[in-house]
């Protein structure tokens, strides 16, 4: 599909980025209440979840179809690349701050308690550990049994994805159908074991630093893949209607870029969470 | 919905269509840049004076020794939420404010690179703006930890707590959002011919700034999601007990919070190094080393954050680093300095209230950057850590930095926005009445933090108080200062002497091509630059 011509397409007035900040304002009081048990809470979140569905469906929905009308140019398609580009920059960071925070506890905090000798009497900065004041004995999930096996399935997702990839490029529509299908069922085969393990696992996220960073960093993590196998059902019900061609399919390679990001974590995540 | 297209051919007669939203829909729905921009210019104003008249309260509490008007929790939400709203309400939505209107007139694009994102981001602004000021009136009242929000004090307190934290995340998916926005914008639509080198400096400076914040605003992120899960959740990750470390949070948060300061700092850099050449009348000099000199100092500000901490504890090698990397932004600071100032060289320098505001800004500015030097010093930071001697630095920086280069943009930029001349005598009165009440305000505080007199707190001991009563009379000067300001900008906005389309001589990027104020969709046509 061509653009009509050249001009950079600047979008008519939307309802949509208000309902957004009205849904997540909702959610944020919403939130708020449950943290500190008002009952109504909730019902508040609940409220805010469904504006933030609305508005999201709205405004991807809005997105398409001027996409299928051929209203982005040349230049808007480089736009978005950049916007995706940052966006997962910024992820990056996202990130990197929690890794900062499971470095930082290791080597700089725990030794410095298990050099207060006169304070946690006998405690050694051994990982993983509770902590000096919580006397739990943590037994880690062993990282070559559930957690190898993820690894394996993820990359392996990400390599059914570039298939799926390859088939769009040739115009091949069943193979980037079938690619598309087999990463949505490896990603949501990676959730079921991630929640399998998570059930199976003999600590919690209060137990000490260990359960918060190893909590903090696979649930985030677990989060993004659930967000990017959403993302990955609607492309491949955009595919199912026949709304990529070879030449353009720029929300195909987002996702895509977006699942390949959530891969390199986990491989981060097996290495210094699950590993070491 | 609408679906025009705006295509050149058909481009009158979409217009007309895409004009459609009046009265508040135009606002609540604009994917205009230039109608985004107002927004978070106004907004930013309404915060300032919120953020102004607390700290109006906290100058009348600190008139005199001994506890007038508030108690100790009250004062300490007061200072609190001055310092948050100031930062994340006044300071950095004016910047996007003027990233908003000048960066697509000054690259000729015909507007942001992702129109209703921008939307988006500024409608978050509210959003945050509503819950955080909330919680002054929820059970046990507004956050009164500081605006760092250390934990383990962050830890206490009820549900005002949660909801800054939220908010916060809020303003942060704003920002975010608002930086990728302005990074593309600069990347992908600056008109043909404009290389990168021939960005007008604001542009640089903007870009660099956007940078800054995709990388860090993720960064507070984490600080505070741990903040909120170590609440709520029962995870210990500023817990000792559990084997987390309260300090680490300082590190996570002043990660982001030396970048932050900088996210404020660069863009005025701009504005100055924009009204500076222009009533010069002498283009900037220097241009490639200050372009050199931004981009160091964005880098830098990622390796000298725990300068914040000298005084938490922190081996001596980290002190030592962390001392001469701070030392070292002088360096690329100093070139921007004898740039500007080389530029007034032999200029034919008017002094129009814009420029009376970056004049002062590069005097001003100059001695927050030298009392930051000493504060870099570790010895010294151990003196002086918490004391009103850090009040008076950050507000040499912030004040008369940031925000009276802030002003001296509006009124740099006012006639291309609203098509009319300011009031050039009233300008000039609130410029002098700003800067000499600043000074009557801040630099008594040196003197007090030299003394000893600690930050934060709402009574203090009798030999403080001559300093703290005329920095109170300073104080109360230069917040009714400021509504004259106001008055200016409003008188300015309804009307008066037309500007024309260039009422700067010396001005040259591509805005000033422009009517005044711009047409609703200006450089639908890229213009050609060479």
């Amino acid at each position: 599909m061509q653009a009509h011509n050249n001009a950079y397409y600047v979008p008519p007035p939307s309802i949509w980025p208000i309902v957004g900040s009205v849904a997540l304002l909702t959610l944020a009081v919403g939130f708020a209440l449950v943290l500190n048990k008002v009952a109504v809470g909730s019902l508040v979140m609940a409220l805010g979840a469904g504006i933030l569905l609305i508005m999201l469906f709205g405004w991807f929905g809005a997105v398409i179809k001027e996409s299928l009308a051929g209203k982005y140019a040349r230049q808007v398609d480089t736009s978005f690349r950049w916007g995706m580009v940052w966006f997962i920059f910024s992820e990056v960071m996202f990130f990197a701050g929690f890794f900062g925070a499971l470095f930082y506890a290791r080597n700089l905090a725990l030794p410095g308690l298990a050099d207060a000798q006169s304070l946690w009497p006998g405690f050694s900065a051994a990982w993983p550990t509770t902590g000096p004041g919580l006397k739990t004995v943590i037994t880690p999930v062993n990282a070559w049994g559930i957690p190898a096996l993820n690894t394996l399935i993820l990359l392996s997702s990400g390599a059914t994805l570039t298939w799926a990839h390859w088939g769009l490029q040739k115009d091949r529509q069943r193979q980037l159908k079938l690619g598309l299908a087999l990463t949505i069922a490896l990603g949501i085969l990676f959730i079921g074991l991630q929640i399998h393990e998570y059930g199976e696992a003999a600590f919690t996220i209060r137990d000490g630093i260990y359960g918060a960073t190893f909590y903090m960093l696979t649930g985030f993590h677990g989060f993004h893949v659930m967000m990017g196998s959403v993302m990955l059902i609607v492309i491949l019900l955009r595919s199912l209607a026949g709304h990529f061609t070879p030449g353009r399919h720029f929300a195909f390679e987002a996702v895509a870029w977006y699942w390949h990001f959530v891969d390199v974590i986990w491989l981060l995540l097996f290495i210094f969470v699950y590993c070491l | 919905m609408n679906t025009s297209t705006v295509s050149n051919a058909a481009a009158v007669h979409d217009h007309a269509h895409d004009h459609a939203p009046t009265g508040v829909m135009r606002w609540l729905t604009s994917t205009n840049h230039k109608d985004i921009g107002t927004l978070y210019l106004w907004f930013s104003l309404f915060m300032f004076f919120f953020a102004g008249a607390l700290a109006m309260l906290i100058r009348a509490e600190l008139f005199q020794p001994g506890l007038q008007l508030f108690q100790p929790t009250v004062f300490n939400q007061l200072t609190t939420m001055h310092g948050l709203i100031m930062i994340f309400g006044a300071i950095m939505p004016s910047l996007v404010g003027f990233a908003n209107w000048q960066v697509p007139l000054m690259i000729g694009a015909p507007d942001m690179a992702f129109p209703r994102l921008n939307n988006w981001s500024f409608w978050l602004l509210p959003a945050a703006g509503v819950l955080l000021i909330s919680t002054f009136f929820v059970p046990g009242g507004a956050i009164a930890g500081g605006w760092t929000m250390y934990p383990p004090l962050f830890m206490q307190g009820g549900i005002a707590y949660d909801m800054s934290i939220l908010a916060v995340h809020i303003l942060g998916v704003s920002s975010i959002m608002g930086a990728i926005n302005i990074i593309v914008t600069i990347l992908n639509m600056r008109a043909p011919g404009m290389t990168l080198m021939k960005m007008p400096m604001f542009v640089w400076t903007w870009l660099i700034t956007a940078f800054l914040l995709v990388a860090v605003m993720p960064v507070l992120a984490c600080a505070i999601t741990m903040l909120l899960t170590d609440r709520n959740f029962g995870t210990h990750f500023f817990d000792a007990s559990g084997g987390g470390d309260p300090v680490m949070f300082q590190h996570v948060f002043w990660f982001f919070g030396h970048p932050e300061v900088y996210i404020m700092i660069l863009p005025a850099f701009g504005i100055v190094s924009t009204i500076i050449p222009t009533f010069a009348r002498k283009p900037l000099f220097g241009y490639v080393s200050m372009v050199y000199a931004v981009a160091s100092i964005a880098f830098l500000s990622f390796i000298v954050w725990a300068h914040h901490m000298f005084t938490t504890g922190m081996p001596l090698g980290g002190q030592l680093f962390f001392m001469y990397t701070t030392m070292l932004i002088a360096i690329p600071t100093g070139i921007k300095v004898f740039n500007w100032v080389a530029t007034l060289w032999r200029g034919s320098i008017s002094f129009e209230t814009p420029m009376l505001f970056s004049l002062a800004f590069v005097f001003l500015f100059t001695i927050g950057g030298f009392s930051g030097l000493v504060l870099a010093l570790v010895p010294v930071d151990i003196q002086l850590q918490d004391t009103y001697y850090v009040v008076a630095h950050f507000h040499y920086v912030l004040f008369s930095g940031s925000a009276m280069a802030i002003m001296g943009g509006v009124y740099y930029w006012l006639p291309k926005w609203t098509g009319h001349m300011y009031d050039e005598k009233l300008g000039k009165v609130h410029f002098w009445l700003t800067a000499i009440a600043f000074n009557i305000t801040f630099f008594p505080m040196h003197f007090l933090g030299l003394a000893g007199m600690p930050r934060r707190i709402p009574d203090y001991a009798l030999q403080f108080a001559e300093f703290n009563m005329i920095a109170s009379l300073g104080g109360f000067l230069l917040g009714a200062s400021q509504l004259l300001f106001l008055y200016v900008v409003i008188k300015c906005v309804r009307g008066g002497i037309a500007a024309g389309n260039q009422p700067w001589d010396g001005a040259d990027t591509l805005e000033w091509t422009q009517t005044s104020p711009p047409p609703y969709h200006s450089f639908v046509t890229p213009p050609l630059v060479k």
